[in-house]
């Protein structure tokens, strides 16, 4: 395994404002393993989607900069696909025609028209999804249409997956049957994963590491947190775990001691 | 039909027929029909009201009668107009047959008709002359608007235009129109007739910036996601524009496309009467000139045909605009 497949170093930003540049982010230094998943956590506001957005390429850092398996990152590109919060499907395409669109993109040499449908089908059937290939995004549940976007990025087999909060829009048992595909799909597949989210126990759950951002502005950091817990990893069982248990509550205190009192804007 | 199915027919009507289906009938029926109908019925008893007290130096002003009888009047000359075309056709047909008959080798003419352009005719050349207006508008607004939306420093350089081109009358436009056509339009046997193209241009002048101004906003307010999918996709510009930005645009470029065609088919009867080209606004012109004492009855038939077909005509963009649009829980109206 690649231990610096993903490296971000001494990375900085500033957004220009009417007075003086807002620092959103600084210093922030994190390196991930190929197929490591990794949870950003943080209060709102913190800078979470600016280095989600930075390793994607839609941000440009002001200073710093992100080497994806030896290669610097300077624009967006299909290798670090993005699954948005609002699934951002195309809502004049059916749920195919949507992954088709990114699948054509990628794979417009590397593979024939039946391969491309049969990859489209196998990757929409991983999120079970199958069964409503000819639907538009309006006529799916909000479950569904998250499915459908993860299955888009999937089907670009990117090197990274970056999720901002992916599952913060539905409700508990949608989000847990998405987060139960989710770990199914990264543990047969091994994808490489970037996940925002500010829910504890989901971070917990999913992660290899949990990575804890302090307040803004100049964000940073904070601390890294491992979690060591066996895999396949079941919620129900893990309920009742001192481990599981004890993770969480070093995550709570680190947002509600630690970095109790993010800025007002920021509630 | 066999007795077990007419049974099963009654026992369906009767169904369908039960005390609250009869009154979600009955409430449809009066939203449908009976309050427009009442309210039409309203206006034809004021408008006559009215009517009955205005005394013009043409005789009194048009009731709903006079109009009818108007009305009546230019479908009849419209149809008396086309037989004396059939029968001239027929007279040249035989004429030639024998002609032809006699000496095979002869030369025969074949002239065409030329009567005077009867009220129908004149709505013809109205409806083709705002569609050509509109057509070359739209070729131009369309794109410009979504190159204003997609660079927002091309939109800093073509506002200022856009909004002093905006609020500008087609009567001021007309001179311009009709000298530059004079200049540019050189031709021996001209296609189209220069009154029509200066009519054209005008309507389309003044229809340009209702689509320009909708689609710029269309394309500047594309959802921000949807344009990183684009991105992280690397797509070309041009697929970009067809697979994202013109899909995302569509309800607003139909929200303007349904805005500049009403606001042609509104200038185009000014630009008729007085580029004389032989459509609706020159029927009114001439009508008026003319003044007779049917003319103010047959000026007031043009103005509900008018009426009617701008509504006809936006009744059909929207029909476009629905079948177009992808969000069909959209209430458009
Ligand atoms: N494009 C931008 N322009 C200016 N300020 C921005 C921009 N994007 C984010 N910010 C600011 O940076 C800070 C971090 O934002 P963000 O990364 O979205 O936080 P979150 O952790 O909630 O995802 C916020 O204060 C936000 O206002
Ligand atoms: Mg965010």
């Amino acid at each position: 395994m690649t231990k610096n497949y993903l490296e971000i170093s001494q990375v900085g930003i500033e957004f220009p404002t009417e007075g003086e540049p807002f620092r959103a982010l600084q210093n922030v230094n994190l390196t991930i393993a190929k197929g490591e998943f990794i949870s950003l956590i943080g209060h709102s506001g913190c800078g979470k989607s600016t280095v989600l957005n930075i390793v994607a390429g839609l941000y440009e850092a002001t200073e710093g900069g992100v080497i994806l398996e030896g290669r610097e990152v300077d624009e967006p590109g299909p290798d670090r696909a993005v699954v948005f919060q609002n699934h951002a499907l195309l809502p004049w395409l059916t749920v195919y025609q949507n992954v088709e669109l990114a699948v054509k993109c990628v794979f417009k040499k590397s593979k024939s028209k039946p391969e491309m449908r049969d990859w489209i089908e196998h990757n929409l059937s991983l999120v079970h999804m199958d069964h409503a290939l000819h639907k538009l995004p309006g006529e799916l549940s909000g479950g569904m249409k998250q499915r459908v976007g993860i299955a888009r990025c999937l089907a670009m087999q990117p090197k990274v997956l970056l999720m901002d909060e992916p599952f913060g829009a539905l409700d508990a048992l949608t989000r847990a049957h998405l987060q139960d595909s989710l770990m199914e799909i990264q543990q047969q597949l091994g994808n490489t994963v970037i996940m925002i989210t500010h829910d504890v126990d989901e971070a917990v759950l999913l992660s290899d590491r949990i990575v804890m951002m302090t307040n803004g502005p100049a964000a940073s950091i904070g601390e890294v947190l491992p979690i060591d817990l066996p895999r396949p990893r079941n919620r129900v069982v893990l309920a009742d775990d001192p481990d599981f248990n004890n993770y969480r509550q070093q995550v709570l205190r680190f947002l509600y001691e630690k970095q109790k009192n993010p800025t007002a804007k920021a509630a | 039909m066999s007795a077990t199915s007419t049974v099963f027919k009654i026992a369906q009507v009767v169904d369908l027929l039960t005390v609250s289906n009869l009154r979600l009938v009955f409430d449809r029926i009066i939203k449908m029909l009976a309050l427009p109908g009442f309210g039409v019925l309203v206006f034809l008893m004021l408008w006559q009201l009215v009517a009955n007290n205005i005394i013009t130096s043409l005789g009194q002003f048009p009731g709903p009668n006079q109009v009818w009888e108007q009305s009546n009047n230019l479908v009849a000359e419209h149809q008396r107009e086309r037989t004396k075309e059939a029968l001239f056709y027929e007279r040249q047909e035989k004429r030639n047959a024998k002609k032809l008959a006699k000496n095979p080798d002869a030369v025969v003419k074949v002239r065409a008709y030329t009567g005077k352009a009867t009220f129908v005719d004149q709505i013809g050349t109205s409806l083709l002359t705002v569609a050509f207006g509109f057509m070359a508008a739209t070729l131009v607004a369309v794109p410009l608007g979504i190159i204003c939306g997609l660079s927002e420093s091309v939109y800093r350089c073509v506002n200022p235009i856009i909004q002093t081109f905006k609020p500008v009358s087609p009567l001021a436009w007309l001179p311009l129109v009709t000298m530059v056509v004079s200049a540019l339009y050189v031709s021996d046997d001209p296609y189209f007739e220069k009154a029509f193209l200066t009519s054209a241009f005008t309507v389309a002048l003044c229809c340009l910036w209702p689509t320009v101004v909708n689609t710029t906003v269309g394309v500047a307010s594309i959802d921000r996601d949807l344009i990183n999918v684009g991105r992280v996709l690397q797509l070309s510009t041009s697929v970009h524009i067809r697979k994202i930005v013109i899909p995302s645009a569509i309800p607003m470029i139909f929200t303007g496309l349904r805005l500049s065609l009403a606001t042609g088919w509104m200038v185009l009867i000014a630009a008729e009467m007085l580029a004389q080209n032989p459509g609706l606004g020159k029927f009114i012109w001439d009508e008026f000139q003319n003044g007779s004492s049917n003319s103010l009855g047959r000026i007031m038939v043009a103005v509900l045909v008018i009426g009617v077909i701008g509504f006809i005509l936006d009744s059909l963009m929207l029909a476009v605009q629905k079948h177009v649009s992808w969000d069909k829980q959209a209430i458009l109206r």
